[in-house]
């Protein structure tokens, strides 16, 4: 480095204000970590006694103030200050990019490569892996059902889990009292629930925002405390056992019931539990695949556009001579259906059910995955649902913390991506004798 | 005595949001071809009557036919496909989609099928539109957003165009821009109601007017006629002469 006589003190007076500006904004974080870890980790509950290990937040608060301060130093270096630049100017875009047909076309070989990579995953995972992989297929499907009707067509349904439950129960009561196998009561409970969708539409077509919501919320409980309570039909709080998937007629058991033939059995190899869940993760990979590309589709439609347009504006809706009843009765149905599907795979997948899975902290979570999405984005809905499910049990190891992290989590996406991780983006269409 | 039947005809409607009687008796009839104006202060009813004619609120009385056709008290969605288009006030575009999303929205009623021929018409008649059809609605100016609402309206090829308060807002530039269009349309052949405050511009551009006063059409007559009446310059005109 050259070394002038003028270079050290221009340095000096260029570097002081960052040193100093640094130094405080690490004290500064320091002490509000130590505020805000102080009372959850530094005290901890042993037995009857409140032990006080101050030197826990002290160690995790000194950690985060010298991040702040490194952080600090590198935003004022010229990299530094230009992924800042970048950073900002993202967050002034106004927030929807519409991409034109030719530019989505480009994404197509990295979707080749996540297709190949999710239906090897269950052949390479252990079970417990795969277990957590199909939860986290079952609420990708989930989301992407909610996000019918909270993200595109704007109704706040924080019910949704009534036809989760509709679907599971379908399956299991179906099995019970109709003697129907899994294939047969898929779309028998997907149309079930899709019904239940509509009974609860009618009511709430004249309603929006926090009423909708608090509707919605009691259809939800409602289901469950039915299930919980017609003891003679459903069970009640004791459960029910749903039967195991097939394929062609082969069932993914040891034994099958009489007069079957299960899977192990037909093709001569060793009985395996990992089949079924192998089988099931790879059914549910092809549906959300399909669920996918119906809604991909459906968004460039008239009833997926109006859909959205219904969540921008009903009265423009109304004005512009949409049926909005018809609008809202096809979202909540369709959103519904895709609920129930979803609830069939969860009961076949655990073989048994009850109530206590269909809870609001699951319509709650669902919520979350839609707006954690970013309301309305598909790939967006995907990632939560794999962020929200994945994430948890990868850390186990702070499990004590999960809902911490979760809280930490929703709290910096309202600052940093209040629209969502992935930005809704708009199709451009092209017109036939219109240049460009 | 009149020979033939008018476009829409309008006998003694009622409307009442609950306990509040917003029109009474109010008739009025539209001519195909004619630009037909609707004056009246902020809370006359004007837009009222816009939307009851849409069906929207239900007419508590009397009858509205649309093209010999009785249409009192038909759902909005069928009066829409009976080619009536409203661009309604406040523009009350689909901020989040795109331009050209929003054009498309306005020929839901009336099928799929010539959508790309209407969307190169609404372009020529807006070449600013086109200039932003891959933009986000919500970003656009004032009088683009009008732009938009009207061009929406247009997209289901209607024979009677609604227009309410298309100059709301808006520079006193766009406005002139705004109305010389309204004209344009006329000429291409659709009928059009046009409800304004801004009764100077309104009732230039007007064949008819009507005066909507507290619910109740206070006067009526040619567009020269009303500009010249001196209650309507006292009350709507700024009371010059």
């Amino acid at each position: 480095m050259p070394s002038t006589a003028a270079s050290p003190a221009t340095r000096g007076v260029r570097w002081n204000p960052v040193f100093r500006q640094a130094v405080l904004e690490a004290t500064a974080a320091f002490a509000l970590a130590l505020l805000l870890l102080g009372p959850i980790v530094g005290l901890v509950l042993d037995g009857y006694e409140v032990k006080n290990e101050l030197q826990r937040p002290l160690l995790i608060a000194a950690i985060i103030a010298v991040g702040r301060f490194l952080v600090t130093l590198a935003m004022h270096t010229p990299t530094g200050q230009a992924a800042l630049e970048r950073f900002n100017a993202r967050r002034r875009q106004p927030g929807i990019l519409v991409v034109s047909i030719s530019e989505n076309n480009r994404q197509r070989w990295w979707l080749l490569v996540i297709v190949a990579l999710a239906l090897s995953l269950p052949f390479l995972a252990s079970k417990y892996w795969l277990t957590v992989l199909i939860q986290a297929m079952i609420y990708v499907l989930l989301g992407l059902g909610l996000n019918i009707v909270v993200g595109l067509a704007g109704l706040l349904d924080l019910g949704y889990v009534a036809f989760y439950a509709v679907g599971a129960y379908g399956l299991a009561l179906g099995a019970q009292y109709l003697d129907l196998g899994f294939w047969s009561a898929l779309p028998l409970a997907a149309m079930l629930a899709a019904l239940f969708g509509g009974i609860l539409g009618f009511p709430v077509l004249r309603m929006h925002g926090d009423y909708l919501a608090i509707v919605t919320l009691g259809f939800g409980e409602i289901i469950r405390l039915v299930l919980n309570n017609w003891l003679e039909f459903t069970g009640g709080p004791n459960g029910i056992s749903a039967p195991p998937p097939q394929l062609f007629g082969l069932e993914f058991t040891r034994t099958a019931k009489d007069g079957g033939m299960s899977f192990h059995e037909y093709f001569q190899i060793s009985y395996d539990p990992l089949h079924r869940f192998i089988f099931i993760y790879l059914a549910l990979f092809l549906i959300v695949c399909l669920m996918v590309v119906v809604v991909t589709r459906l968004r460039d439609m008239p009833v997926g556009r109006a859909w959205e347009a219904l969540r921008e504006d009903e009265i423009a809706c109304r004005a512009l001579g949409i049926n909005h009843v018809l609008v809202k009765l096809s979202a909540f149905m369709m959103g519904a259906m895709v609920g129930g599907i979803a609830g069939v795979f969860f009961a076949t997948y655990q073989g048994f059910i009850n109530p206590m899975s269909f809870n609001f902290f699951e319509s709650a979570l669902i919520v979350a995955i839609v707006v954690l999405g970013g309301l309305g984005s598909t790939t967006g809905v995907i990632v939560a649902a794999l962020v929200l499910t994945v994430l948890p049990e990868l850390l186990r190891a702070f499990a004590d913390y999960r809902v911490f992290t979760f809280g930490v989590l929703m709290v910096s996406m309202m600052i940093w991506r209040p629209r969502g991780l992935i930005r809704p983006r708009r199709r451009a269409f092209e017109v036939k004798g219109l240049c460009p | 005595m009149r020979h033939s039947e008018p476009l829409l005809q309008i006998h003694e409607l009622d409307a009442r949001y609950g306990p509040i009687q917003a029109l009474c008796q109010v008739s009025l009839f539209i001519d195909s071809g004619e630009i037909v104006t609707l004056i009246g202060a902020n809370g006359a009813g004007k837009s009222t009557l816009l939307m009851s004619l849409f069906g929207d609120p239900r007419p508590a009385g009397g009858w509205i036919r649309y093209q010999g056709r009785d249409i009192t008290g038909l759902p909005t969605h069928e009066i829409a496909k009976m080619g009536i288009a409203q661009a309604p006030e406040g523009r009350r575009i689909f901020a989040a989609m795109s331009v050209e999303e929003n054009l498309l929205m306005g020929a839901i009623p009336v099928g799929m099928d010539r959508m790309d021929a209407d969307l190169i018409n609404v372009f020529e008649l807006f070449p600013r539109l086109k200039e932003r059809r891959n933009q986000r609605a919500g970003t656009l100016s004032g009088g683009e957003q009008q732009m938009l609402a009207i061009g929406r309206a247009l997209m289901s090829r209607p024979r009677l165009l609604l227009l309410d308060e298309p100059s709301l807002g808006l520079a006193p530039l766009m406005v002139q821009r705004i109305f010389a269009t309204i004209r344009e349309i006329r000429d291409s052949g659709a009928t059009i109601f046009l409800v304004e405050q801004n009764a100077h511009h309104a009732l230039k551009l007007a064949q008819r007017g009507y005066v909507l006063v507290n619910g109740e059409i206070r006067l009526s007559g040619t567009g020269e006629e009303l500009l010249a009446d001196p209650e309507v310059r006292r009350a709507y005109l700024g009371g010059q002469g």
